[in-house]
């Protein structure tokens, strides 16, 4: 069986949902984090999968880059988030950070 | 001395008591005692500057010019040195000020500050323990200042300016015990008495002003007899006001003017301030109440007497002998040493307004100048009095003693050699006395009376009797109070303890007393005519149209052809007057020696009894002694009416201006309250409920925001899944 542009998109698709499901379901922000690094990467894989076999002609490589750059960044940013979070709160819970609320 | 220099010299004489006045009232107390030193001496330096002027101008020859100078006019003639300047101009209208020397003003610029030098000296120990002494100072510096200002006026806006200035110092100064009600109240009834008079004179001086557009004298003078002014008010080019005739118009002018001169110099109707303003300290009596201020009107008159028509003469005269006589009628029975003197003033200011309304110019303003000298040296006498005898009181512990009623006094004599000696040259000299000052000028007067009687005939008789009775009450008075005073035995303990004052009260009295000699006015002790005096002091041409003159003053002018100028021959009342010398002189010698001898046989001697007398005419003593009951009138009369008035003005200020201003305010708060009700009912309810509904909507909205991250994003997953199955 060869491998087709399908196979590329379930993959990516499932690593979209378990992204999606981390970000819902897990209270730590760490992992909240981390599902959505699942998320960049199920759309960089996209992003590549459509730039060898979807002809669209599309830059998807380069695409890939940015955004693996900007995860990056983002990343940074959020862990410091985080920790600022952790500082003030004692704990990284999402759920029980809701000040803004009011 | 060249006219530019004099005029110069005049200004400095003018500001100096001004100087004076800056230093006391700013630095006054820390100066203390000093200020007194520094005050007399500037003073002193100003008496020698007028001097100086005085001796230029008097007995100098000034050859005629007029040239402008920096914009200053400088108008020299051998009559008068003047300075004019541009002061104010809009359009058409004109206001120059100025000043202006000729013989009456340096005659008065000695009167005034020598009176001056005198009191401050005297002051120097009368106030000594005064806690306001520099303050007293600083007064005298305004008052020298604004009299000083009248003097050298040579327009009548200087004047009025001046003249109210003297006012508000008069009133500072006869206040300046403001702590006894009885002295704020003489301050307050000088200055409401005096605007009466003063508001007369300003209608004057507008009433000319709008006609002639010009209140310099010799421009007015000028214009108001010439024939253009004639013929344009024949033409009706010239408008006068009321639609008067000319000579209407003219003589009304010369009133109102005078009214000044009424209020000032303390003339019937307006001479019930004076008495009261003997409230002030003595040396201000000497100075303002009997030299100076009082002297003012007089002076006034005498510089605006050349417009003044026959009527307004008469006017004049028949004023100044109501008044000699009034008040010699009222000191003859009153017992405060300085009421008798008030009086005595305002009686002998009667004599010189007389002595001007019936032409006797010179003689009129001879006795203004003689008076001051005489009078300045009763009162600061009496200021000695009082002064010793506050000192003896002080001594003995006394305190209820009045130390300025004359039954309290008697035998001063021996214990007060000076005093004494100076107050009866004095009294000799205002009783008119020969070899006084004081008859050569009450002669002349007199001598003046009964010309213009013999030449008017009928009622004008009354002004020589009421003139010759006048003195006889004088002589009697006077006499009355110094003997009273002076001679006797001590009538109080308080009366014995005197002692002589010190050098600094006693050698301004010396020099005031020196000066009522005749020898510096006439060599002739009984004739004034001799003296440089007369000679100096002419009769100013009059400057209304010839018809309106009083036929006895007009000059005969004759054409001196080997002169090529206009010489004046005497007028008609001159020459009556000359001719009436003698007699007035021997009547007036005989009725003041018997008023003289009356006193001495009733006080001194009393052969007849004084109370006796007094039971035998109660009702007049009465009269007399309540001064006519002029108060009492005018408290029942003007001042009742004025309060009337006053209450119906409250009355309708309560009522009706009021009324409309609650009624205004009424309406307003009840449109307003209508408008807040408007306010918060209408627009505040719009506005409440926009808020409302947006915080309901907000607060429904809020409840989709949980604050919970996952939770947003799992709604949005399933709102982008939702999205894809409808659009795919």
């Amino acid at each position: 069986m060869e491998i087709g542009l399908t196979h590329y998109l379930i993959v990516s698709a499932i690593l979209f949902a378990m992204g999606i499901f981390a970000i819902i379901t897990r209270k730590n922000a760490i992992l909240v984090l981390m599902g959505l690094e699942l998320i960049l990467n199920a759309a960089n894989l996209n992003f590549i999968a459509f730039a060898r076999y979807g002809g669209l002609n599309v830059n998807g490589e380069i695409a890939a880059l940015f955004v693996i750059i900007i995860a990056a960044a983002e990343s940074a940013v959020a862990l410091s988030i985080i920790l600022n979070i952790y500082q003030n709160y004692h704990h990284v819970n999402v759920d029980e950070v809701e000040t803004l609320k009011d | 001395m060249s006219a530019e220099n004099i005029l110069i010299i005049s200004i400095v004489i003018l500001l100096l008591p001004l100087v004076s006045f800056i230093i006391n009232i700013f630095w006054g107390k820390k100066l203390g005692k000093l200020s007194s030193y520094i005050a007399s001496t500037i003073l002193g330096i100003d008496l020698i500057l007028a001097i100086l002027i005085f001796v230029n101008k008097v007995f100098g020859e000034y050859q005629v010019s007029s040239f402008i100078k920096n914009g200053i006019n400088i108008i020299t003639n051998n009559e008068i040195i003047q300075a004019k300047i541009n002061w104010l101009n809009i359009g058409n209208f004109n206001l120059n000020l100025g000043i202006g020397i000729d013989n009456l003003a340096s005659i008065m610029l000695i009167v005034v500050t020598l009176i001056s030098f005198l009191v401050h000296i005297f002051s120097m120990i009368y106030m000594h323990d005064d806690k306001r002494f520099s303050r007293f100072y600083a007064y005298l510096g305004i008052f020298t200042f604004s009299m000083l200002g009248i003097v050298l006026a040579n327009n009548l806006l200087n004047m009025y300016i001046f003249w109210e200035l003297v006012g508000l110092s008069s009133y500072l100064l006869i206040g300046f015990w403001y702590e006894k009600d009885s002295a704020a109240n003489a301050g307050k009834k000088a200055f409401l008495v005096n605007r009466v008079g003063d508001t007369g004179f300003f209608i004057g001086i507008l009433m000319l002003f709008s006609v002639f557009g010009t209140l310099m004298f010799d421009d007015l003078f000028a214009t108001i007899g010439s024939a253009e002014t004639i013929t344009a008010i024949a033409n009706g080019s010239i408008h006068l006001p009321f639609g008067l005739d000319y000579q209407t118009y003219l003589t009304i002018a010369g009133i109102l003017i005078f009214c000044g001169a009424i209020g000032k110099s303390a003339q019937f109707p307006l001479h019930v301030w004076l008495p009261d303003a003997m409230e002030g300290p003595t040396p201000v009596s000497a100075l303002i109440h009997a030299a100076t201020m009082v002297a003012a009107g007089v002076y006034m008159t005498a510089k605006i007497f050349p417009m003044l028509t026959a009527d307004a003469l008469n006017f004049i005269a028949i004023i100044g002998t109501i008044t000699a006589f009034i008040a010699a009628t009222i000191a003859v029975t009153q017992t405060d040493f300085k009421k008798v003197l008030a009086y005595s003033t305002v009686s002998q200011l009667g004599y010189m307004v007389m002595g001007l309304g019936i032409g006797a110019f010179s003689a009129g303003f001879f006795h203004l100048v003689t008076h001051a000298w005489f009078k300045a040296a009763l009162f600061l006498g009496s200021g000695s009095v009082i002064h010793a005898m506050h000192v003896a009181m002080h001594n003995a512990h006394d305190h209820h003693t009045d130390p300025q009623n004359i039954f309290n006094m008697g035998g001063l004599r021996k214990n007060m050699k000076i005093t004494y000696i100076t107050f009866l040259i004095a009294t000799i000299a205002i009783s008119g006395v020969p070899l006084t000052s004081g008859f050569l000028s009450k002669d002349s007067i007199l001598a003046g009376s009964l010309a213009f009687a013999d030449l008017t005939g009928g009622l004008a008789w009354l002004v020589p009797i009421v003139g010759f009775g006048v003195a006889g009450l004088t002589a009697f008075y006077m006499f009355r109070l110094t003997i009273l005073a002076f001679h006797g035995k001590p009538k109080t303990s308080i009366a014995k303890e005197t002692k002589e004052n010190s050098f600094k009260i006693v050698m301004p009295l010396v020099v005031l007393a020196i000066l009522s000699i005749w020898i510096f006015y006439s060599p002739n002790p009984i004739d004034a005519n001799s003296g440089w005096f007369m000679d100096k002091v002419k009769v100013p041409t009059s400057a209304v149209p010839i018809e309106y003159q009083r036929p006895s003053m007009i000059y005969e002018v004759a054409l001196n052809h080997t002169l090529g100028e206009q010489a004046h021959s005497a007028t008609e009342f001159e020459e009556s007057m000359h001719h009436f010398h003698l007699p007035a002189m021997i009547l007036s010698l005989l009725i003041a020696g018997a008023g003289i001898t009356l006193a001495f046989l009733i006080y001194q001697f009393k052969i007849f009894n004084a109370d006796n007398i007094e039971k035998q005419f109660k009702p007049l003593h009465t009269f007399s002694l309540n001064k006519w009951y002029f108060d009492e009138l005018y408290d029942k009369t003007a001042i009742a009416f004025t309060m009337f008035v006053a209450k119906i003005m409250s009355y309708f200020d309560d009522k009706v201006i009021d009324g409309i201003v609650n009624g205004f305010a009424y309406v307003t708060r009840g449109v307003s309250k209508i408008t807040g009700i408007f306010d918060n009912v209408v627009v505040d309810g719009a506005v409440n409920l926009v808020a409302n509904v947006t915080g309901g909507l907000g607060a429904i909205t809020r409840k989709l925001q949980t604050g919970k991250v996952q939770a947003y994003v799992a709604l949005a997953f399933v709102g982008i899944i939702a999205l894809i199955f409808i659009f795919i």
